[in-house]
């Protein structure tokens, strides 16, 4: 079983484009619901970090695979 | 709900690369939960045109990078800013960063409110018919009525 909901691929998008693409994807999820979202933009670790910080979301993982950077996030 | 934060942005400026912070940190900021205006005026209002054609220059700009050393008097020829502009929208494009037209579309769509200097769009006698949709035409007091309320206020 998937320990996600959804994903979203933002490979070869830069700032603010994963964190944007990525609240237009928690708007369609449910509350609890986790995303998954791939990028490769190195400063997308810091910035979805903050994003959770700020919005309430929570950033259950954040880390690299096979070069590009993977997020778990649960919608609040 | 009086605890959203708001941030309230001027944009001055109609080039293409100053065209990005309004519109970058506008939308970014839409997407962290703030109330977000931008209020256009002087050269910023050519942001809000349908149809874009914003231009950079390296004149006058001695910190844009440049794939080669180009002279000064160079530069000034013509022909060279429309070179320079499509080398940087393709150097954008191959770098994943945003048109300003997609970054624009973000921010309406995250509801960041428009706001276009009336005096300027009579000084300058533009056609509001040549702008996007959305967009209220007001005056210096209109944009405190907001920024007076605002955490964060930016000149562009």
């Amino acid at each position: 079983m998937a320990d996600f909901d959804q994903e979203f691929d933002a490979s070869g998008l830069n700032c603010p484009l994963p964190i944007l693409r990525t609240k237009k994807a928690l708007g369609k999820m449910d509350s609890g619901q986790v995303l998954r979202v791939i990028a490769t933009d190195p400063g997308s670790v810091k910035d979805f970090d903050a994003f959770a910080n700020q919005t309430g979301n929570k950033l259950l993982s954040s880390g690299e695979e096979s070069g590009k950077y993977v997020f778990l996030i649960e919608k609040a | 709900m009086s605890d959203t934060k708001k941030l309230a942005i001027i944009a001055t400026k109609g080039t293409l690369d100053w065209a990005y912070p309004p519109f970058i940190l506008a939308s970014t900021a839409a997407a962290l939960g703030y109330e977000t205006q931008i209020f256009f005026t002087f050269y910023g209002l050519q942001l809000l045109r349908k149809d874009l054609d914003l231009q950079v220059s390296s004149l006058g700009n001695p910190a844009m990078p440049m794939p080669m050393p180009v002279p000064v008097l160079a530069q000034a020829l013509p022909g060279m800013q429309g070179f320079m502009t499509s080398m940087m929208k393709k150097k954008m494009a191959s770098k994943g960063v945003a048109s300003v037209e997609e970054l624009r579309e973000l921010s309406q769509e995250a509801e960041v409110k428009f706001i276009a200097c009336q005096m300027t769009v009579e000084l300058f006698e533009f056609d509001t018919k040549d702008f996007i949709g959305d967009v209220e035409y007001a005056g210096a007091a209109k944009f405190f009525e907001f920024a007076g309320e605002a955490d964060i206020s930016l000149y562009i």
